[in-house]
């Protein structure tokens, strides 16, 4: 019996799950360790806003206790996870990268948290992100940016930013984001791990801070895809507090990871491919080169549509989110401007004060899409393109099992880099809009380092509710290595 | 005052549409699991999802929609095999999403209509525009605090409870066709037992868009929509000042703006609260949240199959089937309890019209205006009560007397009859007895008889009716005494 490995930053959930069972460590000791080692690191990167050892320590003495007793203390068992601040934790500040929530202890549990929980996970802390979710490179947090791990000068990516830098980073085994534009895909790629946006529908929403309702995802970060496909099957099936949560059944994905996937008809969408950057481009044309050892069968597809999806997207997700973020008014559980003599001017000041230039920005131009004269211009005709580009993925997937693309045309970029201009920012999306769109599984696995030491993602869709395809895909290119 | 309004009314004609908002009676929230009760603590009915916590998600209650359902078909509304929710949006203290879930352009159901008494007789429809489901907000309070000089307290309780909103067509002319329009509306609520409608309760509130053109005009004039009518009398009154004010501006030669206006029950009077270029743009849009509102036809047939007969075709269903006057039939429709009551005192005896007159005549007579449930006799002691008139077993002299002691006790008239020795002597022997024991007491009556003074047969009666105290049937009494005076 070899002795459970000291390093905590190299834990995996395998690990952890036969060191318990074979009493070589307790999962309070885990705790213990995994929460000491996530503080110590913690301002190298800032990617945690808040620790929760209590909570941690809890659950760890229950699941010692279940252990002794001889019982299951489930899958996730002792493993550290962390969890992206735009999620609900009961007890535990949940300030979703806002001003406005610098205060706010939710009274309840997101379901994906609180299943998490169940299968054993210890709960460490919350992570940095942009605020409400609003960025691709976390700079637009209330609490100040995230670090990469593997660059500090340069940024993590976002939303998710904090949840992808920690896992990167070894301060926490596991995490849980939220993708609505590619928030879990893009800083996955920035930081070299992996990052799932599961179908929409596949993982309650219950208890994410809504940014775009239609859009919003809660997937998982790992360093594996086997550890995140094993938060993935604590998380996934129907929930009744998510009336748009699906019931269709959950499979075994890790039963998918080990399968031969010879034979896999993969389709490269050549929209994804003109005028990528070689930097990135060459990195992928080194995993298909993978695939197609593996004996995947390559082909060039086309998403005709792929052209609109930035605009589509930036009126559907802002148009719902000037909706969503309207409850932080000051009135119940936000922090409220003092000083304000009437309610419009309370308003005003509060949520003036309160929210970033992000947040405000995707406010007005939401509001103004839904307006009065503009909807049928804006919004009605985006839910047409959004219906298109829709169907340019099931059309697709008539001949292929697969797509795979660049998750972002270029690694991580430096702090500040495109702070001035918004609408480069939001190019850097433009890959992974698509898949929330489109509202297929989709993922981000690494795919080598740019010459520069950076890391660089492959994205992989698959049909609905097909993640076991995906997962099954992104672990045989996991274990074949990226081919040199 | 009166004759001003007299001329403007032959002048013009008021076009009236009402909007009415019902809680539904379920028990708990539209969109979430909390009680919907009435006069809970503050802020102790709610949980994430109608305090709008971040993350929070509704889910839709089903009893809610089957409740509305009911409500529409009750209305005669073609029900919509798929709608959807909408977000309206706006900002106000006791909204805690930002927004209210409602429905927008694709409604719960639509093309009702309700039926009432026409201003010059008979029975006039109002069309029904639409029915949606939406959820309410919470309540704001301005006084009663110490500081509420400088503070509005909100009390969260009433958020999310299940509205639907009926939007009447423009079908109303008069302030008392809007009055008999609600009036028939609620009715209908609370005998499809939607809604208790209780107005102190803003169980029901009502809004009213209202104006006026010169008569044999065609084209709608520029409407105010009067809120804060807090009871179907300030409704009528609102709409008749309203109309009055309308036609002031124009004869006066001004101009009408379309706006929204407060009435003041205190001065009876309506204010300008905003004008339409102050009107707020919800935004609408199809809400994310929640899926689309299927109704699939088997399940409309469940809710109808489930659903009390509504009062006006139960009212017809009266008249038609059991000969009711109309009278009887819209007094023992009053309420679906009544009306229940009723069909089950016929159902015991067999006879509707003897059923309706003693429950609209002698057992409403004694509740005295307390509603039926209060009733110390159930139904089925009155109908066995009526059978035995229906039987000629007793008379209805006797019948009575039963009855008022059924009233004071709640026993069965047969119970009653036992107990106190109060029975119809049907012995034809003893009546005989006692008849001829009467005649021969009574020489100078019987003489004035067969001399035709016919009229002291009511002595003759009287004194039977005395020898037997009261248990012979007056009628059986008249008759032998004819028969003997006459051999």
């Amino acid at each position: 019996m070899t002795a459970f490995p000291s390093e905590v930053a190299s834990w995996t959930a395998a690990q952890i799950y036969s060191g318990l069972r074979e009493k070589q460590i307790s999962a309070a000791e885990i705790a213990t360790a995994a929460l000491a080692f996530a503080q110590a690191e913690n301002p190298k990167t800032n990617a945690y806003l808040e620790f929760c050892g209590e909570r941690a320590m809890a659950t760890a003495r229950t699941v010692d206790q279940q252990l002794a007793a001889g019982k299951d203390p489930g899958p996730l068992a002792g493993v550290p996870v962390a969890i992206k601040d735009v999620i609900m934790t009961r007890g535990v500040r949940s300030s979703c990268g806002s001003r406005l929530l610098e205060r706010f202890v939710p009274p309840y549990d997101a379901t994906a948290v609180e299943r998490l929980e169940r299968a054993g996970a210890l709960l460490l802390g919350k992570t940095n992100c942009d605020e409400f979710a609003m960025g691709s490179s976390n700079e637009n947090s209330a609490f100040g940016p995230v670090r990469n791990p593997h660059d500090p000068e340069r940024v993590p990516g976002g939303s998710s930013g904090g949840s992808a830098a920690c896992v990167a980073q070894g301060t926490a085994v596991v995490s849980l984001g939220s993708d609505t534009g590619g928030s879990i895909r893009q800083p996955a790629s920035f930081c070299g791990v992996v990052g799932v946006t599961p179908t929409y529908g596949r993982v309650s929403r219950y208890g994410l801070a809504a940014f775009a309702s239609s859009l919003d995802h809660i997937g998982p970060f790992g360093r594996s895809v086997h550890d995140a496909a094993l938060v993935l099957q604590a998380i996934a099936g129907r929930d009744e507090h998510d009336a748009t949560s699906s019931a269709a059944p959950v499979p075994d994905y890790l039963a998918a990871l080990g399968r031969d996937v010879k034979g896999k008809r993969i389709g490269l969408p050549k929209e994804y491919f003109e005028g990528l950057p070689t930097e990135t481009g060459d990195l992928i044309a080194r995993g298909v080169e993978t695939l197609k050892k593996l004996g995947c069968e390559v082909r060039e597809i086309s998403l005709p549509n792929t052209e609109y999806a930035v605009p589509c997207y930036y009126v559907i997700a802002t148009a719902e989110a000037s909706s969503n973020l309207a409850r932080y008014d000051g009135v119940r559980y936000t922090i409220r401007a003092r000083d304000a003599n009437t309610l419009a001017a309370m308003y005003r000041a509060t949520r003036g004060q309160g929210f970033g230039d992000e947040c405000k920005r995707r406010i007005m131009l939401g509001t103004y899409v839904l307006s009065h004269g503009y909807y049928d211009a804006y919004y009605v005709k985006a839910q047409r393109v959004r219906s298109l580009i829709a169907r340019d993925f099931a059309q697709a997937f008539e001949n292929v099992d697969a797509i795979v693309a660049p998750v972002s045309p270029s690694p991580a970029f430096k702090l500040g880099e495109k702070t001035g201009d918004p609408m480069e920012m939001y190019l850097s999306d433009i890959y992974t809009i698509t898949g929330d769109l489109a509202g297929v599984p989709c993922m981000s696995v690494p795919c080598g380092n740019t010459p520069a030491g950076l890391p660089v993602g492959m994205q992989i869709f698959t049909r609905h509710f097909d993640e076991a395809g995906m997962l099954e895909l992104a672990a045989a290119f996991e274990r074949a290595g990226v081919s040199g | 005052m009166a004759a001003e309004t007299e001329d403007l009314t032959a002048k013009y004609e008021a076009v009236i549409g009402l909007e009415v908002h019902v809680q539904l009676a379920t028990r708990t929230k539209i969109f979430c699991a909390c009680a919907t009760s009435f006069g809970a603590p503050a802020n102790t009915n709610v949980c994430p999802v109608c305090l709008g916590l971040p993350g929070a998600l509704p889910v839709l209650n089903r009893a809610a929609v089957e409740m509305a359902v009911r409500a529409s078909l009750g209305l005669h509304c073609r029900v919509n095999p798929v709608s959807r929710f909408a977000r309206k949006n706006y900002f106000y203290p006791d909204l805690p999403k930002g927004y209210q879930i409602s429905q927008y352009d694709e409604p719960l159901a639509e093309h009702g209509w309700v039926e009432v008494a026409a201003a010059g007789g008979g029975a006039k429809r109002i069309g029904v525009t639409r029915v949606h489901l939406e959820d309410d907000a919470g309540k704001s309070i301005h006084d009663g605090f110490r500081d509420s000089a400088d503070y509005t307290y909100v009390d969260l309780n009433r958020a999310g409870t299940p509205l639907i909103e009926i939007v009447s067509e423009p079908d109303i002319r008069t302030p008392d066709e809007a009055y008999a329009y609600l009036t028939a509306l609620k009715e209908t609520m609370q005998f499809l037992g939607v809604s208790e409608c209780d107005m102190e309760k803003g169980q029901l509130r009502c809004d009213a868009n209202v104006s006026i053109r010169p008569r044999g005009e065609t084209k709608l004039g520029t409407k105010a929509e009067v809120k804060n009518l807090n009871s179907f009398r300030f409704a009528r009154l609102a709409i008749e000042y309203e109309i009055a004010r309308q036609a002031r501006v124009l004869t006066s030669g001004g101009r009408l703006v379309q706006e929204t206006r407060l009435y003041n029950s205190e001065t009876g009077e309506t204010a300008s609260m905003r004008s339409k270029e102050h009107a707020h743009d919800y935004r609408y849009f199809p809400e994310p949240d929640l899926a689309p509102v299927r109704i699939s036809a088997a399940w409309l047939e469940e809710i109808r199959d489930a659903m009390p007969e509504p009062p006006a075709e139960k009212r017809a269903r009266f008249i038609a089937s059991y000969g009711l006057r109309e009278y009887d039939a819209q007094v023992l429709t009053g309420s679906r309890e009544l009306s229940d009551y009723f069909e089950a005192v016929v159902k015991a005896c067999g006879d509707a019209r003897l059923a309706a007159n003693w429950v609209t005549g002698d057992l409403m007579g004694a509740l005295d205006g307390k509603a039926i449930e209060e009733s110390p006799v159930p139904a089925g002691r009155l109908g066995e009560l009526c059978t035995l008139i229906a039987k000629g077993e007793i008379s209805g002299k006797l019948a009575k007397e039963i009855f008022a002691r059924m009233l004071e006790t709640g026993d069965s008239p047969s119970v009653i009859m036992e107990r106190e020795g109060l029975r119809q002597i049907s012995d034809k022997g003893e009546l005989d007895r006692i008849v001829n024991e009467v005649l021969a007491a009574s020489a100078k009556q019987v003489e004035q008889y067969r001399a035709g003074k016919t009229a002291v047969i009511g002595y003759l009666v009287g004194q039977v009716m005395k020898a037997t105290q009261g248990q012979a049937d007056p009628a059986a009494v008249r008759e032998l005494l004819q028969a003997k005076l006459a051999s």
